[in-house]
């Protein structure tokens, strides 16, 4: 019951992730960050297999650390999902696969572009402009489809945001503790403070 | 690419160098290679670090340029091993890039085992734990360089400044020269090393002291500024231009005042010079 949401807009990418880290029906904590920061304009989400996830980003967010140092430039969007795509497939033809799924929120700091790459751990990449993971998708792909728009602004891209986790929390039969909000633009990723504690009434 | 685990392998080099009497590395080296490295003063231009209060600043000699070559894409000898962490070398150029590689993969790798980053002293001794070991394995040959690792620890805002060498041995300084004349430099620097300089009296240093050496002046020098928490700040050549003309201006008024009485046409210059912001004197 991870939930991951990732929006464009104009000039920038949403992504959302849920706060609760469960193992099984339990939840062991409510303020789980489910993404790390790749360079300045690319941030990766993710949800699976506990410890696969974790493992995963960390290897992903050191190799291309790594590259930026190495040649004195950061990987724009585009390459850093191709290389997370390489090492997903690599990964699942191995004795022991990652079961890990992604969503990269990136800006292209040449084509001016924001960009969302979705990703499953069977390694299937797409570059979508909105997207969910999980049972999100069963709930906010309608809503998203309904209402987004290629050059909607932040204000409009949040409110989308907030008619998905209402969606949610109406819907979904597992609580699962609220999102964290990042958002990358031109200036590199901050984090949005989200309102989580309203209640939604269910229909 | 960072693993989980590092695997050492280094390229052989065709033949045994091993010799059965027993003779130092060093000795061994220079007779088997036609391009004997020593283990001690390896050759190359002269590299400067200088720690001030809260800052720490890393010059080098630039060669000068053939007329043709493209100045702007050379590779530079001052490079970052981490966000936190940069490093000046002095020697073979080729050798160096082996090392920072092996160093930024370590500090990456670092990263990915403990969360944290690297701190100074980590990085050097793994920068000169490597030297050392190729002084030791057989069919390799030593690293023909010097190095100066810079930096500050991570949530820490003591500046750091070590120095490699060739043979493996490692050094902590307040300021220190490697490279072609670094005695020289090293002598300037131990003469007007103070504590506790601020960002303009360090950088004036490092550049005073590598005019030592440089004949050229300021587009043979490089300058990089490390300050705690912020990117590693290169210089540009017209700062450093302005640094070289004050100091060329000083030792002018020095000379002039050491000889007693100003020498027509020497000093001039510096009377007439006004600072531009002074404003007309209200009458």
């Amino acid at each position: 019951m991870e939930v991951l949401l990732g929006i464009t807009g104009k000039d920038y990418t949403i992504i959302a992730a849920s706060k609760a880290a469960m193992r099984g029906a339990t939840i062991l904590k409510a303020s789980d960050d489910k993404t790390r920061a790749l360079n300045k304009h690319s941030l990766m989400a993710f949800s699976g297999e506990a410890g696969d996830t974790v493992q995963f980003a960390e290897y992903i967010q050191a190799n291309i650390q790594l590259y930026s140092m190495r040649n004195d430039t950061n990987l724009g969007p585009g390459a850093v999902a191709s290389f997370v795509r390489g090492e997903l497939a690599k990964a699942l033809r191995s004795r022991k696969p990652y079961t890990v799924n992604l969503m990269l929120g990136g800006w292209d700091p040449i084509t001016e572009k924001p960009s969302l790459y979705w990703a499953d751990y069977l390694a299937s990449l797409a570059k979508l402009p909105y997207a969910a993971h999980g049972y999100a998708q069963y709930y906010c792909l309608s809503i998203l489809d309904k209402h987004h728009h290629p050059d909607i602004d932040f204000e409009q891209g949040m409110k989308i945001l907030r008619m998905c986790t209402d969606e949610l929390k109406r819907r979904l039969p597992i609580d699962f503790k609220g999102v964290f909000v990042k958002v990358v633009t031109k200036d590199g990723i901050r984090e949005i403070k989200y309102e989580d504690d309203m209640p939604v009434k269910s229909a | 690419m960072v693993r989980y685990s590092l695997q050492s392998g280094w390229a052989r080099l065709p033949g045994r160098i091993c010799s059965r009497s027993c003779k130092t590395r060093l000795e061994l080296y220079e007779i088997t290679y036609p391009i004997g490295i020593p283990l001690t003063t390896p050759p190359g231009t002269c590299a400067v670090g200088v720690k001030g209060k809260d800052i720490v600043v890393l010059g080098c000699e630039k060669r000068s340029a053939m007329k043709l070559q493209d100045t702007r894409i050379t590779p530079s000898k001052i490079c970052l091993v981490d966000t936190h962490v940069s490093l000046a070398f002095a020697g073979l150029n080729a050798d160096a890039r082996i090392l920072v590689d092996k160093a930024r993969l370590e500090a990456q790798s670092h990263k990915l085992t403990v969360e944290d980053p690297v701190s100074i002293e980590y990085i050097t001794k793994y920068v000169a734990g490597v030297q050392q070991k190729y002084t030791q394995s057989g069919g390799v040959r030593p690293f023909g360089i010097s190095t100066l690792i810079v930096g500050f620890d991570p949530n820490d805002k003591t500046p750091r400044l070590y120095q490699t060498e060739p043979s493996g041995i490692y050094s902590a300084w307040k300021a220190n020269a490697i490279g072609r004349s670094s005695k020289t430099v090293r002598e300037f620097l131990e003469r007007n090393h103070k504590a506790d300089m601020d960002r303009e009296e360090t950088i004036k240093l490092t550049v005073k002291s590598l005019l030592e050496v440089v004949q050229t002046g300021a587009k043979n020098i490089e300058i990089s500024v490390m300050a705690p928490g912020k990117p590693m700040e290169i210089l540009p050549v017209e700062d450093i231009e302005k640094y070289v003309e004050s100091i060329n201006t000083e030792k002018q008024e020095e000379a002039a005042t050491r000889r007693g009485g100003r020498t027509p046409g020497t000093g001039t210059a510096a009377i007439l010079t006004r600072p531009a912001d002074d404003g007309p004197s209200a009458s």
